[in-house]
């Protein structure tokens, strides 16, 4: 039923630190990895090794440079997968109630039994979490591995998101948004973690960790080094001057 | 957004028949026997093959009956109920014209208002979308039904009502551009607010995530062709209202009328690749694009 549940007895979501991805992929890659053999159709790709790729991916990383009024730009990593909305407008304009969020656990998932392939969760999304599989016809989304975290054949350490097992950097966290005690919202509290695109007033689950502001630079020794010549001499210095001199030289 | 030539055909020929659904179920013109059959025919064409052509786009189409399920929630699954007794009641309506030359009046009145009702659902399918700001607003529905009425008068031979109707039409389209035009801005969604790293400053996409394209690109950033948007409104402007305008003034024939539905039809098609050629899905922020 597309009609959303008014709470959730767990939220479970992701804590994603923007201060500490390095940008490696490696989510992406085990999230494919896991997903395209596990729950509902493979995630395909199309012309791979010829000259226009394209694929299914339920996690992306971008980067971005951000510039600040002062000082240097920096650059930031940025995984996005589904954030598993409280109010998931995907859920709402599905036609057939394929897609559908969990009471127990507020995961958001697609039937694709029931999916026709409409597109219109995909255009109701603004964080661009959902894909259409091109072979299989059907609207693929992050499950939150939801065959992993409660698979009791896999070892406990295992039961947790592809992309959380897989972050070499410990910028992903797995955890239950609705208890106050939880790691992820202990972190989420303690680090300000925010929301993407609060306009639209989807109530994302899962949180973004700002970037920690950078140090200021601190070099105590800089004012007591001899300055650098700015000034070119000998051959260079000659050069400068006589190409200054020309029409049109920059002095 | 990709103007699909699926959901183009869908709205503009959809919009035509049920429109002119509309003005038969209300009488204009009063036709029966024959002549009652042929309008029918035409609207039935139009309108379910407008239909059908929105599910050439489905990744399976096989199971599109399951989209009449979730009408609580979903403007899709309403269009598909209203879009069926609209058809349904309209046939029994018609049925009474042609074989037994009978309006049974109050069934055509409710035959109208579920067939008007049928394009303001489409719309809404568009006008629901808080992530397409430029759809996202109340000149959407307007845009959809006035444009549905006025090919429908046209079609049903209407003169007198299709002239003011074709000139509310051409208002309501420019507003629908001059509203559309600064929604984006209105909406107050940036690439700042898209990846909250407003609070550093200003953003930039660096690196996107894929060297080539996705789906995601193709459905939701379609920017090609936006840079003949201006020309292309005042083609619209021209087939879609100016061009019948003129030839309705002419002299009452079959043969300008036709024209004047063949150039409106044209029009409404090139007004609704822009509908969606032009509008932006705010997805595109995180890609740095509009």
């Amino acid at each position: 039923m597309t009609t959303l549940p008014a709470s959730t007895d767990r939220k479970l979501g992701l804590v994603i630190d923007l201060d500490t991805c390095v940008g490696c992929h490696a989510c992406v890659i085990s999230c494919k990895g896991w997903n395209t053999e596990n729950y509902g159709a493979p995630l395909s790709d199309q012309d791979p090794y010829g000259a226009a790729p394209t694929g299914t991916f339920l996690n992306r990383v971008h980067s971005y440079e951000v510039q600040p009024d002062a000082g240097a730009a920096q650059l930031i990593h940025f995984p996005k997968s589904c954030l598993h909305c409280d109010d998931a407008p995907c859920v709402t304009v599905c036609p057939t109630g394929a897609s559908y969020k969990r009471v127990e656990d507020g995961i958001v998932l697609v039937n694709e039994s029931d999916c026709i392939g409409c597109g219109l969760c995909a255009w109701a999304c603004p964080y661009g979490a959902r894909e259409m599989d091109a072979a299989a016809g059907v609207m693929k989304k992050c499950t939150l591995c939801v065959d992993r975290i409660y698979n009791e054949n896999l070892p406990e350490e295992d039961r947790e998101p592809a992309c959380v097992r897989t972050c070499p950097a410990g910028a992903r966290h797995f955890g239950d948004f609705a208890d106050p005690e939880s790691h992820v919202s202990i972190l989420t509290a303690e680090r300000g973690g925010m929301d993407l695109m609060p306009e639209l007033g989807t109530k994302p689950v899962n949180k973004y960790l700002p970037p920690r502001p950078k140090d200021a630079p601190i070099d105590i020794l800089a004012p007591l080094l001899e300055p650098v010549a700015q000034e070119p001499k000998g051959f260079l210095g000659w050069l400068d001057k006589a190409l200054s001199s020309m029409p049109g030289g920059t002095k | 957004m990709h103007p699909a030539p699926s959901v183009i055909i869908f709205t503009t020929l959809s919009g035509l028949g049920f429109g002119l659904l509309f003005w038969l179920g209300l009488g204009y013109p009063a036709a029966t026997g024959l002549n009652a059959f042929v309008f029918f025919t035409i609207a039935y064409l139009l309108a379910v093959g407008g239909l059908l052509a929105s599910t050439f786009h489905l990744g399976h189409p096989e199971r599109a009956l399951k989209a009449f399920t979730q009408w609580r929630t979903s403007w899709l699954s309403r269009e598909a109920w209203i879009s069926v007794i609209a058809l349904l009641v309209m046939a029994v309506f018609g049925a009474g014209l042609v074989f037994w030359g009978t309006a049974i009046t109050a069934l055509g009145w409710l035959g109208a208002l579920l067939s008007i009702g049928t394009v303001l659902t489409t719309s809404m399918i568009y006008g629901q979308l808080k992530t397409v700001p430029r759809w996202h607003h109340w000149s959407t529905p307007l845009l959809f039904g006035t444009l549905s009425l006025t090919g429908g008068a046209l079609l049903a031979g209407q003169p007198k009502i299709a002239l003011p109707l074709l000139a509310i039409a051409g208002t309501v389209q420019i507003l629908y551009w001059i509203v559309g035009d600064g929604q984006l801005r209105t909406s107050g969604t940036t690439m700042e607010t898209a990846t909250g790293l407003g609070a550093i400053g200003k953003v930039r996409a660096f690196e996107p995530p894929h060297t080539g394209t996705n789906y995601l690109l193709r459905e939701m950033v379609h920017v090609v062709g936006r840079k003949h948007a201006s020309i292309l409104r005042l083609i619209a402007l021209i087939l879609m209202v100016g061009l019948p305008i003129l030839l309705l003034m002419l002299p009452f024939g079959p043969i300008w009328a036709a024209l004047a539905v063949l150039s409106h039809l044209i029009g409404v098609a090139v007004s609704r690749w822009l509908f969606f050629a032009q509008a932006e899905h705010v997805v595109g922020m995180y890609y740095g694009k509009r």
